[in-house]
């Protein structure tokens, strides 16, 4: 792995960038692995990468239907934070955010991790309690979070619309300043690239088709382009976990279904932090391009389509201009949606299953993203010791039967009351 | 060396001089011009400067794919960034000026990007900037400041925007030769047919190219074919692009009222979206010109063919007096033949093919009016940010330089396909056009015409001619109309992919506007990223404003040849919604203001307004949330009112309760499915507090019951939870239990109510009912100034209450009287804040505070009234191990000296991770010591802590409180207030 | 948006119902809290079509039992759940 650096690209840029090789290579799948990974987006690399860098199991497989790096890794809308209210979801995120911090200078690829804040407005008293709350929780537990007045709000961000009568007036905020953006795409190239340095291999254009099960041990795997054995078997697929459980007779507490995003046409900075709200559910970024990334509200059905309804993206625009009037007259540029695993608490799923030697990451629901470290980096400690790291162990599949539940949203098992 | 205004033909109104500027100058164009149009007929070559590495750029095209023509129009609230000169109409005190450059785009400092340009090819920054999060943070403040195009908006919208729904049998997209043929025949047929098109003219290349389309002239067979539609009642929209196909045959489009920046008509529309749902869309949507790869390609100057014949026909602009001519088409030589028409002149053509396959009849008049070199392809640009001075070509093997001002390039045509592809439509590559055209059909959609891959104007008449008659479901009628262009027919098929031995790739553009080259196309392969979608995302091509309309399928090529693999196999991205970017204010339409979500109001808005009271959105709901006299804070006005109704009597307004009316022989079965607690013992006339469980076991809502008759029944719960609690009764009724028999209404809305709480309370009720009041939870009707009441007499805030409810319509007297009465009895009207303080001193669990979605009945202290008998929804799932656990949290009160911060976490030390929060925090109302602070809250080991301190904590508010744990039933544990 | 059939009111938009589960995740009365458990936790989850429970909540407020692609989203099958509303 030819070393990213500044002089590095001074000096292709005086041979053309000839000398640059590929960012990961394109091996065969070997006959057997230790460990096979199944699914090459942004949590499954960043499996693969700490397993060999932090485990030293580096004879690892990362089997990707498709282009790594073509699922919900490609299709979010970059935000990272840890500030959500629940213990058990404050520290795994928390793990995430701590490695984001180093993430780009150790993997050596630029991430753009961008710590510019990730704001919660407050449209009410009430909104304000809610977020003292989220916030207390946080600071015992060590996490950064703060509240913020009016005055300060529409200080970080000018263009807000703070007139009293808004129908969405703002209170106040909830920000944690270490909160942020990265560029997603990155993140799972930059994974891709350090595990294939340590010796793990990527392998795109590879569909499991079968689990091969003996005497209740998974021991490898079918695919298109034939057989490959393995000692432990990691799904980690969004939007394919049922169909791979089902390979094993396994039915998930997960159902697919659909979530849009939508960028506008680029303009020059006018958007600093991230904004979400305490009570609608329309978030918005600025991009480093300059597009405004926006979000919202899921389809409320289930669904594999990649597709969704135009109203939805309506509801966001109006949103999000009811936020923010100055975005009145930019474009919409480019939609996208995708199939977001919901489980059944809204957290996600992370360790073993019934069948020996599988495991399971998989209903994430609409926050993967953030996760990828963290999630990578716990599942990775899964796959290497056969047992959940305390910080994963709340996430285990056998919670939906004992009661064990980790609800952010208190809203219970169907996902389009989420 | 400047384009010129013809001085006649082309479609323009010359009787109508439109004034506007760009960039602080002054120009004149006509009525009917773009604004490229009305510049380049004043001879500016000059339009703006590329994302990244800040080339001068020109125009490209004279269409919705403009890459490089961005400019800022308009001012104030009507700003928009980022409009495509092509793609905007002028119009009288137009506004314009060219976007990222500074200070002029004539010189612009970030053209020094230019010389490091080596130093930071395509996807650079993914190899530097390190040194963690904090320094990035100082290389992303530059960053996105060189970053963006147009300048950020600051205004707030002046204008307005709707939404329409239409419907149609069929729903032509593109008004061109196919759209308009198809939208004859479906006509003819008798279809309701809309016919749309982005531009402000209907007749696609026909406003190019004229013709003689069924025996008329062009522009009398598209009048005839509108005023037809017109008559037959279907409706013709321009300026109207469709800009998304979504399921099931719903078509989106954006119509432009006015152009960018411009003040709207007396409607004070700017823009409408259209919904339309159509049985068949017919998809005529052409197809697009494609550049060709050589060095210098983005020069200004360098234009597609065809858009120079359109400058020229229908814009009466000739954009360079000496052009050469580079092809891989018959359609270019069209070009040659309208700029020597227009008076300039054809330096050279230089067709790509050998002489042996381009044969056509308009190759053969070219061959004898200008230098045709075959075989010969375009290398080197010569010029600058003044414009093409020249172009060095492979002639015969050599490279041979050619004077010029104007290169109009054809690198073939690429069907547009995109909204094809939103209804998940299949493609398939085709070899003769070098672009996808669409196959099988996923939903309702034709395909026709062009955007079909038909080529020459009379295949694609009759395409559309045909398709039309299958949107309407009918056979294709006879005689088949004719077309005949006024030129020998042109094909449009070709193929150039390949650039010429010897191009410099690293100025060989492919993206223009993101500044991706060939050479970027070529690093980004080597580092293996070779799915066409990490190509589009490692490079950004395809991800400008243009979305990769002159891009997508030249870099495909690009990466297919360097792949060694055939297009169609390396694939293409997906195309998704919107197919030209669609204005915000255009999505959110009237959806602005208070309109964005919808505000509910109580039936006594107005009442409880002449009081202006401080007002508490409940959901949508606005609910009283205090009403403060004098100077009062909210905090006192609460404590005021909360007082009056502990000691004297208060009246509250409880409207938006969610109220059921149960009734028929099996309504007590239905309940005690519905709620968790027993309701079947209840005799008639009375009512008991019961709560509900969600299907996996914890509570979700609480209320009351009551038994109005043998088989009618009251059912009231939680104001937020209403709209579920109507989803949830329909469910159990109609799914779970369908053979019971019950009936069930939301009354919500129906009845209005008030509560009348305090030890005076009785007399207050007595005084307006004339009757004697019920008894603690039970219920009779009565009459309050001839309005029929029922009276519940039940307990919320631990005073003796009454809850009154009358029909919604009718309760303003009611309440009148009942204020009076109460005011006659010293007391007062109170709002949420006191209702608050009442409740939780007295330890009435609330939805939204303590009941939060994760809690079990024995967490809230209501185990014991479990229905023993089971049955209700909820009760299986409720049997698992966790929700049994010692450690869980459960309800605690609190009580301190001093305040205790809702939301609070309750821990040991400050710095100890949390053992519960403070769910609802109050204030002892009366009593010892009054003022003091009184709490719910969940703790873990809950009320088996009774008799323990903590601390209740927010760090985020600087507050903490010593607080006892105590019995969530801190004022009147044994109801001796209301108890009878 | 889909266009719904509703055996009452006949083809509406899918922004007048409410998706309500799939039918597989109907929990009974008299379920045993295993059956609970399973029905209410697991899902078959599939890429195709799928029985699913769907109410016209902004129009005629009956229940229907779709069969709907979740690929695709074509309709394949709609059919009423009898009884007033």
């Amino acid at each position: 792995m030819k070393r990213y650096s500044a002089f590095n690209l001074f000096r292709g840029g005086l041979d053309g960038h000839k000398s640059w090789t590929r960012a990961w290579r394109a091996p065969e799948p070997k006959a057997h692995y230790d460990v096979i990974i199944v699914g090459g987006g942004g949590h499954g690399l960043a499996t693969a990468y700490y397993l060999a860098k932090v485990h030293g199991v580096k004879n690892v497989a990362v089997l990707e239907r498709g282009w790594i790096g073509g699922g919900n890794i490609a299709r979010n809308t970059t935000i990272v934070r840890s500030n959500y209210r629940l213990p058990e979801l404050q520290a795994m995120l928390e793990l995430s955010l701590k490695l984001w911090e180093g993430l780009g200078d150790e993997l050596n690829y630029n991430l753009m991790f961008s710590q510019r804040g990730a704001l919660f407005l407050g449209h009410s008293d009430s909104d304000m309690t809610r977020l003292a709350e989220r916030g207390d929780a946080l600071r015992c537990h060590g996490i950064d979070a703060e509240l913020m007045t009016r005055g300060q709000v529409a200080r970080l961000i000018p263009l807000l619309d703070m007139s009293p009568d808004a129908r969405f007036p703002v209170y106040g905020g909830l920000i944690q300043k270490r909160g942020g953006t990265a560029r997603h795409d990155a993140v799972a190239w930059g994974y891709a690239r350090a595990a294939d340095a340590l010796g793990v291999d990527v392998i795109q254009n590879c569909e499991v088709t079968g689990l091969k099960i003996v005497g209740g041990k998974v021991v490898g795997v079918q695919t298109t382009r034939g057989d490959i054995g393995a000692d432990r078997v990691g799904l980690c697929a969004t939007g394919g976990s049922s169909k791979l459980a089902a390979m094993a007779g396994l039915k998930l507490p997960i159902e697919c279904h659909n979530l849009q995003a939508f960028v506008s046409e680029p303009v020059k900075p006018m958007i600093d932090t991230v904004i979400m709200s305490q009570s609608i559910h329309c978030y918005i970024s600025q991009s480093d391009k300059g597009e405004i990334v926006l979000g919202g509200d899921p389809d409320m059905y289930p669904t594999y389509a990649q597709r969704g309804m135009s109203m939805r993206i309506e509801e966001v625009a109006a949103q999000a201009i009811a936020l923010v009037p100055a975005l009145s007259r930019l474009r919409m540029l480019r939609s996208w949606a995708g199939t977001t695993d919901m489980s059944f608490d809204g957290s996600p799923i992370i360790g073993s299953t019934p069948v020996d030697e599988l495991y399971l990451n998989a209903g994430w629901c609409y926050g993967g993203f953030k996760a990828c470290p963290g999630s990578g980096w716990l599942y990775a400690h899964a796959l290497a010791k056969g047992s959940s790291h305390p910080i994963a162990a709340p996430f285990s599949l056998e919670r939906f039967e004992t009661g064990a539940l980790i609800d952010e949203a208190g809203v219970g098992p169907m996902p389009h009351h989420r | 060396m400047t384009g010129s205004r013809l001085a006649r033909g082309g479609l323009i109104d010359r009787d109508q001089p439109i004034r506007f500027t760009f960039d602080g100058k002054r120009f004149t164009g006509f009525q009917g011009d773009t604004l490229a149009s009305a510049l380049l007929a004043s001879g500016v070559k000059l339009f703006g400067r590329s994302f990244k590495y800040h080339r001068p750029r020109g125009v490209l095209s004279s269409g919705v794919e403009e890459p490089n023509a961005l400019v800022s129009v308009g001012a104030g609230g009507r700003y928009e960034a980022n409009t495509r000169a092509t793609d905007v109409l002028i119009y009288d005190g137009m506004v314009a000026r060219s976007q990222n450059r500074w200070p002029n785009l004539d010189f612009d400092i970030g053209a020094v990007n230019q010389w490091i340009s080596r130093f930071i090819p395509a996807g650079f920054y993914y190899k530097t900037f390190f040194g963690g999060p904090k320094l990035w943070l100082l290389y992303e403040h530059f960053i996105r400041r060189a970053a963006g195009l147009g300048d950020a908006p600051t205004d707030v919208e002046v204008d307005a925007f709707d939404h329409r729904a239409a419907f149609c049998d069929v729903l032509v997209v593109g008004a061109g030769a196919a759209g308009l043929a198809a939208a004859k025949t479906a006509v003819d047929a008798g279809a309701r047919v809309m016919l749309v098109d982005q531009d402000a003219s209907l007749g696609g290349a026909l406003l190019r190219d004229p013709a003689t389309m069924d025996g008329q002239d062009s522009a009398a067979w598209i009048e005839t074919i509108r005023g037809q539609i017109i008559e037959s009642g279907g409706r013709v929209l321009t300026r109207t692009t469709a800009f998304g196909y979504w399921d099931h045959d719903l078509v989106t489009l954006a119509e432009r009222r006015v152009e960018s920046g411009q003040a709207p008509g007396p409607s004070g529309l700017v823009q409408r979206l259209w919904r339309v749902r159509a049985k068949r869309v017919l998809l005529a949507t052409g197809a697009i010109e494609r550049p060709l790869l050589f060095s210098g390609n983005d020069t200004p100057g360098v234009m597609l063919s065809g858009a120079v014949r359109t400058y020229i026909n229908r814009y009466a602009v000739l954009p360079g007096r000496r052009t050469v001519i580079a092809t891989c088409t018959d359609d270019a030589y069209l070009t040659a033949l309208a700029i020597e028409a227009a008076g300039g002149e054809v330096v050279a053509m230089l067709d790509s093919r050998p002489e042996a396959v381009a044969t056509s009849e308009i190759v053969r008049q070219a061959k004898a009016k200008f230098p045709v070199h075959f075989k010969a392809q375009p290398v080197r640009a010569l010029g600058g940010k003044a414009g093409v001075t020249g172009l060095e070509a492979k002639v015969d093997g050599a490279v041979k330089p050619f004077a010029c001002d104007l290169i109009a390039t054809c690198g073939g045509f690429t069907p547009v396909a995109h909204l094809h592809m939103h209804a998940g439509g299949g493609l398939a590559f085709d070899d003769a056009t070098g672009g996808f055209v669409p196959t099988a059909p996923r939903q309702n959609q034709i395909s026709a015409g062009a955007a079909a891959g038909a080529d020459g104007l009379d295949a694609i008449l009759q395409d559309g001619w045909a398709a039309g008659a299958k949107a309407a479901g009918v056979a294709a009628p006879s005689p088949a109309p004719h077309a005949q262009s006024a030129l020998p027919e042109a094909s449009g098929r070709g193929v150039d992919y390949t650039p010429a031995e010897g191009v410099y790739l690293k100025t060989a553009f492919v993206d223009y506007q993101n500044d991706v080259t060939a050479a970027d196309v070529d690093l980004a392969w080597r580092e293996g990223y070779r799915a066409v979608e990490h190509l589009k995302r490692y490079t950004t091509l395809g991800m400008a404003t243009d979305q990769g309309k002159t891009s997508n399928l030249v870099g495909l090529a690009r990466l297919a040849k360097a792949e060694g693999r055939p297009m169609p196999e390396v694939g293409l991205t997906t195309f998704r919604p919107p197919y030209t970017p669609v204005t915000l204010a255009t999505l959110a339409g009237e959806a602005v203001g208070v309109h964005v979500a919808p505000t509910r109001r109580l039936a006594l808005h107005e009442v409880h307004a002449a009081k202006s009271p401080i007002w508490q959105p409940s959901g949508y709901w606005m609910r009283p949330r205090a009403f403060p006299s004098g100077s009062e804070t909210l905090i006192e006005a609460a404590l005021r009112e909360a007082r009056a109704v502990r000691n004297r009597v208060g009246i509250t307004d409880v409207s938006t309760l969610a109220k059921f009316e149960i009734a028929g022989p099996d309504a007590a079965a239905f309940l005690e499915r519905v709620c968790a607690t027993t309701v079947a013992k209840l005799a008639v006339g009375r009512g008991r507090y019961t709560f509900m469980l969600r299907e996996d076991g914890l509570v979700v809502d609480d209320g009351t019951v009551w038994r109005l008759d043998e088989t009618r029944y009251l059912l009231t719960s939680s104001t937020g939870g209403a709209d579920r609690m109507v989803a949830h009764l329909s469910y159990v009724r109609r799914i779970l239990a369908p053979t019971l028999k019950v009936a069930v209404a939301s009354v919500q809305e129906h009845w209005a109510g008030a509560a009348v709480a305090g030890p005076l309370a009785r007399a207050v009720i007595a005084q307006t009912t004339g009757i004697e009041p019920p008894r603690h939870m039970s219920v009779i009707a009565a009459e309050i100034e001839g309005v029929p009441v029922k009276l519940l007499a039940a307990s919320y805030s631990g005073e003796r209450a009454f809850e009154v409810y009358a029909p919604s319509p009718r309760i303003a007297p009611v309440w009148t009287a009942l204020d009076a009465a109460v005011r006659a009895e010293g007391g007062a009207v109170y709002g949420l804040e006191a209702l608050e303080l009442l409740r939780i001193e007295k330890g009435h669990v609330e939805v939204g505070a303590e009941i939060d979605g994760r809690r079990t009945p024995a967490d809230l202290g209501l185990a014991k009234m479990l229905n023993p008998r089971g049955g209700f929804v909820g009760a299986a799932a409720l049997q698992r191990p966790a929700f049994q656990a010692a450690d869980r949290l459960s309800v605690v009160g609190l009580t301190s000296d001093g305040p205790i911060p809702e939301g609070s976490m309750l821990v040991e030390l400050p710095e100890a991770p949390p053992q519960g929060h403070v769910t609802s925090g109050g204030m002892r109302l009366v009593g010892d010591p009054e003022g003091g602070g009184v709490a719910l809250a969940m703790l873990k080991g809950g009320t088996a802590r009774i008799g323990e301190t903590l601390l209740a904590h927010s760090p985020t508010r600087g507050q903490t409180a010593r607080v006892n744990i105590v019995s969530p039933h801190m004022y009147d544990p044994a109801g001796e207030r209301y108890r009878d | 948006m889909m266009l719904i059939p509703c055996p009452h009111c006949g083809p509406r938009a899918a922004a007048e119902f409410t998706f309500e589960r799939p039918i597989e995740s109907i929990v009974t009365l008299d379920a045993t809290p295993t059956e609970a458990v399973e029905r209410l936790y697991t899902r078959e989850n599939p890429r195709g079509p799928s029985w699913e429970l769907w109410r016209h909540a902004y129009g005629c407020r009956g229940w229907i039992k779709l069969l709907r692609n979740t690929a695709t989203h074509e309709i394949v099958d709609a059919a009423a759940i009898e009884g007033a509303a």
